[in-house]
């Protein structure tokens, strides 16, 4: 199937959650300051920038700058949120966020809006793919990729209160909210969405609630798929990793993202270090052809159907 | 203090800079001491003349800020936080041994008073922007102070944050030009030219001062903030020598990271004084 469209039902951009939850942090700590590239409306931050004028700097086209800037500003003794489209923000301004932000530790939250393939048609200029390769060595920036509204505003809010660089990655697709008993967001740690012994799924971002819906296609199969929510790519929960190659003996992982150095890179280079275990890699090989998000996902397989496929494929190369 | 004991006691802690930054190379067999001489009379103005600080709190929020954004010339700035007090001298002779604080480049975690890392050409503007930004936001009275190399703002960075600084009119905030108009191969002009450096600056909303970046009245002078305050930000270009003091070292570009022997270190030793 394809995935979901725009407006649908239950299905929420979390780029709301983000802006609802950064206005709501901004007033209660003057501290929090926003950082924009010309991005005020693709980061959803009129309202921010409403409430606090003062408090919205607007850098204009111009990455390295902002990303600078950011930097200063937390020298400054502000917590400032530096948000910009993923493919500039990362790409632009690889080496600021490398010297500026990683290496001299500052207090930064980047936030890359409209990631992934999220700008489709437009092409592989405005996709934001290879970020979690780009950035998963600059491993003191701890990267989040919400799957769901709740999980943004967690994640924002943790960010806030947290002292570090961390770069939170959304997405403009929407998604629905996942069905999770008792929910909290703890950086650093896999969530385990869905119980299951013969597979495990490792999904992050939009592509969690597709894994979900394979593993109820699966289930009508008679297999049995664990569902992870690594919402956190740095630093990665290689104990969740061990337990599912152990477990589950076959592992699923699906990113929208470049498979080269991302989360599907991340877990292979764990279990084939320690706990070597058929591991399928879902995501982008390459740049992308033309194509719609819905286009781009069905024909890379990013879909509960092609999910399912690959969860077969992986059980089928277990050993014995 | 009067103006003439000011620029003595300057001129002073500059010799000694000179001296010790030129030892640590020779030690090392490693270092920019070319850009080191060029920039260390506007260094020590800044530390010794002009800036506010207190090593004893390094992290003070009203604190001056310096931040060098010619992050090769390590020499002139750890000499510098070292003569103003944020660690002992025994620390400079570390200077890029293994598990040194005292790195090729700054790093702030390592060292006290050391703003923001910086290496990489055309990163110290905008960081420093933000921090003059800061200021503003809050009605923070501190100063912002940032030294490029003149042969850096090549970095299209540099010209991204100029820009944004001269529209927000950030009084507080002054950036200086070590122009030296050498870069590590050859001439500026010969490379990327640079001139009219100050119709540059103006036409980006900048007031702009040309003086001599090694007459430390002159430096100082240019380096305190008038009566009434600045309504632009300030950009000081000032021209200088690289490699000044040493003879053999003057206007060579070979020196950008050329390294002594041990006659060229005597030499340079007698000619220190």
């Amino acid at each position: 199937m394809a995935a979901p469209a725009a407006k649908q039902e239950g299905f929420y951009d979390c780029r709301d959650a983000w802006a609802r939850t950064i206005e709501e942090l901004a007033e209660n700590d003057p501290r929090i300051v926003a950082v924009v590239n010309d991005s005020v409306g693709s980061s959803k931050l009129g309202g921010f920038q409403k409430k606090f004028p003062d408090r919205l700097i607007n850098v204009g086209i111009a990455e390295q700058n902002m990303v600078g800037v950011g930097a200063g500003l937390a020298n400054g003794g502000r917590i400032p949120f530096v948000s910009a489209a993923s493919c500039f923000l990362t790409g632009r301004a690889l080496e600021q966020v490398k010297a500026d932000i990683a290496y001299a530790g500052f207090n930064v939250k980047l936030v890359g809006q409209s990631s992934g393939v999220a700008y489709g048609e437009l092409g592989p200029t405005h996709h934001s793919i290879e970020d979690f390769a780009w950035l998963r060595p600059l491993s003191n920036i701890t990267m989040v990729v919400p799957a769901d509204s709740w999980e943004t505003a967690e994640a924002v809010k943790w960010a806030a209160a947290h002292e570090g660089p961390v770069y939170i990655r959304l997405s403009r697709m929407p998604v629905p909210d996942l069905s999770v008993e008792n929910r909290k967001f703890q950086p650093g740690k896999a969530e385990l969405v869905r119980k299951g012994s013969d597979v495990t799924i490792i999904a992050c971002g939009t592509m969690v609630h597709l894994a979900v819906q394979a593993a109820v296609e699966l289930e009508a199969e008679g297999i049995s798929a664990r569902i992870l929510n690594m919402a956190t790519i740095t630093p990665l929960d290689e104990a969740a990793i061990s337990a599912a190659a152990s477990e589950t003996g076959a592992i699923v992982t699906v990113e929208e993202a470049n498979i080269h150095g991302g989360l599907g890179g991340a877990v292979a280079e764990h279990t084939s270090a320690n706990l070597p275990v058929p591991v399928e890699r879902m995501g982008f090989p390459g740049f992308v052809p033309t194509g719609s998000v819905e286009w781009l996902f069905d024909h890379f397989g990013l879909t509960a159907a092609g999910i399912a496929r690959s969860a077969r494929k992986a059980i089928g190369r277990k050993r014995g | 203090m009067l103006k003439n004991d000011l620029v003595d006691t300057i001129r002073e802690k500059a010799l000694w800079m000179r001296r010790r930054a030129f030892t640590m190379v020779h030690d090392a067999q490693l270092g920019h001491p070319g850009g080191d001489f060029s920039a260390i009379d506007i260094i020590a103005t800044l530390y010794f003349g002009v800036m506010r600080y207190d090593p004893k709190k390094p992290d003070m929020p009203e604190r001056d800020r310096f931040i060098m954004s010619k992050g090769h010339a390590t020499g002139a700035l750890y000499t510098a936080l070292c003569a103003a007090g944020y660690y002992p001298e025994d620390w400079l002779k570390t200077y890029m041994q293994p598990q040194s604080k005292l790195n090729g480049h700054p790093n702030r975690n390592y060292l006290p008073g050391v703003e923001t890392n910086t290496g990489p050409l055309g990163h110290g503007l905008p960081v420093a922007l933000g921090i003059a930004i800061a200021g503003q936001m809050t009605g923070s009275d501190y100063r912002t102070f940032v030294l490029t190399g003149d042969g850096e703002l090549q970095e299209g960075s540099n010209w991204e944050a100029a820009m944004s600084a001269g529209n927000r009119k950030l009084g507080k905030f002054t950036l200086i030009v070590d122009r030296n108009r050498l870069q590590q191969g050859m001439g500026t002009e010969e490379t990327n030219g640079l001139d009219p450096l100050d119709d540059k600056f103006r036409a980006f909303g900048w007031d702009v001062e040309v003086i001599d970046g090694h007459d430390v009245g002159a430096l100082v002078s240019a380096l305190s903030e008038p009566p009434g305050g600045r309504s632009k930000p300030l950009c000081i270009i000032a021209n200088t020598i690289k490699g000044k003091g040493v003879s053999f070292m003057e206007n060579k570009a070979s020196w950008h990271h050329g390294v002594p022997n041990a006659e060229q270190y005597d030499i340079a030793m007698e000619e220190l004084v």
